[in-house]
């Protein structure tokens, strides 16, 4: 139970963090508006499905990929990591916090992303499409906030973070768009068992992350 | 509590500590100087367990939970205010009672009126202040201090004095300091670090 309440303490703080600079969410609503729109204008108006999910899940992947360079910011800016590490509490509730606090700002981007893509494109989103979002952001704020971390430590971490999350994210774009253009549940079973595989590695490796 | 023997670390090529052999038993009050560059920061993260050493050997028979390090920086988030930020520590550390702890320490320290305020408005002065709020909250067994003086100004430095006096009796203390005639008079042993 301490473990949880350890990760809640976490995860609290760096939505406050948030709600106070006001850093990372505001970026990632815009880039994501922004980019549907540009995709709105020059995708042609007899163009497949998958192509306007393809693209939707770009916006989406893009959209995470700004949020996590942003998301070991004030740890690194502001010299806090040590304090962190040092607590008693076990090192991965670290990685867990801030997995769950960038699960909200993507959440929070995609409630207005989903339904200005259905706006523009009017691809019949559909339950499981939704299931493969939702599975989808659960990978990415595994894989990406561990690989955020790795790459906070490094002095080339703009160039570093999307090198090493970009070859990972692929899975999660193929079950994504798999998801919603194709039928059945195999897709949607291939993002749950991507993000079970990957939490796990996640979460037992951001020790070494965090420690020389 | 501590022993170290022939304690090396390098990075790369650069050798920033040498050799070092340091015995701190329970209720040790031991002094670090030396100039800079002589290592003093780093011995004390090989103490606290934030780097490994290089080469030699090191022992520290003290949990992570029960060593309150004092850092260069103060380790406080700039964008939450003091309480905020000792909130945040004492719920990681389990402070008991922790209300009351922090709202002794910041009055101690002459931080409560300011507790509401975000930490990136304080001073450098104020920062330290809270930075030792942060380091003694949950009454460590164990004090690793990195030039605790630094940026206070006089009633900082008496009101730390009064503080380490008062918890000299039952906590054992690492000091890496430029200023030994500070804490002289709690000293057990010295360790002077050459460049």
């Amino acid at each position: 139970m301490s473990y949880l309440a350890d990760v809640a303490t976490l995860a609290r703080k760096d939505l406050r963090l948030e709600l106070r600079a006001r850093d990372t969410l505001p970026a990632m609503l815009l880039f994501v508006v922004s980019t549907l729109v540009v995709f709105h204008f020059t995708l042609p108006r007899d163009a497949s499905r998958l192509a306007a999910f393809g693209l939707l899940w770009v916006a989406l992947v893009f959209t995470a990929l700004l949020g996590l360079t942003r998301c070991f910011a004030a740890e690194r800016e502001q010299d806090v990591m040590d304090g962190l590490v040092l607590a008693p509490s076990d090192r991965s509730a670290i990685w867990l916090g801030k997995a769950i606090s960038m699960l909200a700002f993507l959440v929070a981007a995609e409630t207005v992303a989903l339904p200005a893509f259905a706006l523009f494109f009017d691809p019949g989103i559909d339950g499981r499409t939704i299931a493969g979002v939702a599975l989808a952001d659960l990978g990415i704020c595994a894989v990406g906030t561990l690989l955020a971390g790795m790459a906070a430590a490094s002095r080339a971490r703009e160039l570093l973070l999307p090198l090493l999350f970009l070859p990972l994210a692929i899975p999660i774009v193929i079950g994504g768009v798999g998801a919603s253009v194709a039928g059945g549940s195999r897709y949607v079973e291939f993002l749950a068992l991507y993000d079970a595989i990957f939490a796990i590695i996640c979460w037992a490796s951001f020790e070494y992350v965090v420690t020389e | 509590m501590i022993r170290a023997q022939g304690l090396e670390k390098r990075y790369g090529e650069k050798r920033v500590l040498r050799g070092v052999d340091l015995e701190l038993g329970r209720g040790g009050f031991l002094v670090v100087t030396g100039p800079n560059g002589a290592g003093k920061t780093t011995l004390l993260r090989l103490c606290v367990g934030l780097a490994q050493p290089t080469a030699g050997e090191l022992e520290v028979a003290v949990p992570r939970g029960r060593v309150g390090f004092l850092a260069h920086e103060p380790l406080v988030y700039r964008e939450l205010t003091a309480l905020e930020n000792l909130d945040l520590y004492g719920r990681l550390y389990r402070v008991p009672e922790r209300r009351e702890r922090i709202g002794m320490l910041l009055e101690r320290f002459r931080l409560w009126d300011a507790r509401r305020e975000r930490a990136g408005s304080f001073s450098r002065g104020m920062l330290q202040r809270l930075a030792l709020c942060r380091a003694f909250l949950h009454e460590p067994d164990l004090y690793v201090l990195d030039e605790p003086f630094t940026a206070l100004d006089d009633e900082g430095v008496e009101l730390l004095g009064r503080e380490l006096l008062e918890r000299r009796e039952r906590g054992t203390f690492l000091v890496a300091t430029h200023d030994p005639g500070r804490v002289q008079a709690l000293a057990t042993a010295s360790l002077r670090l050459a460049a």
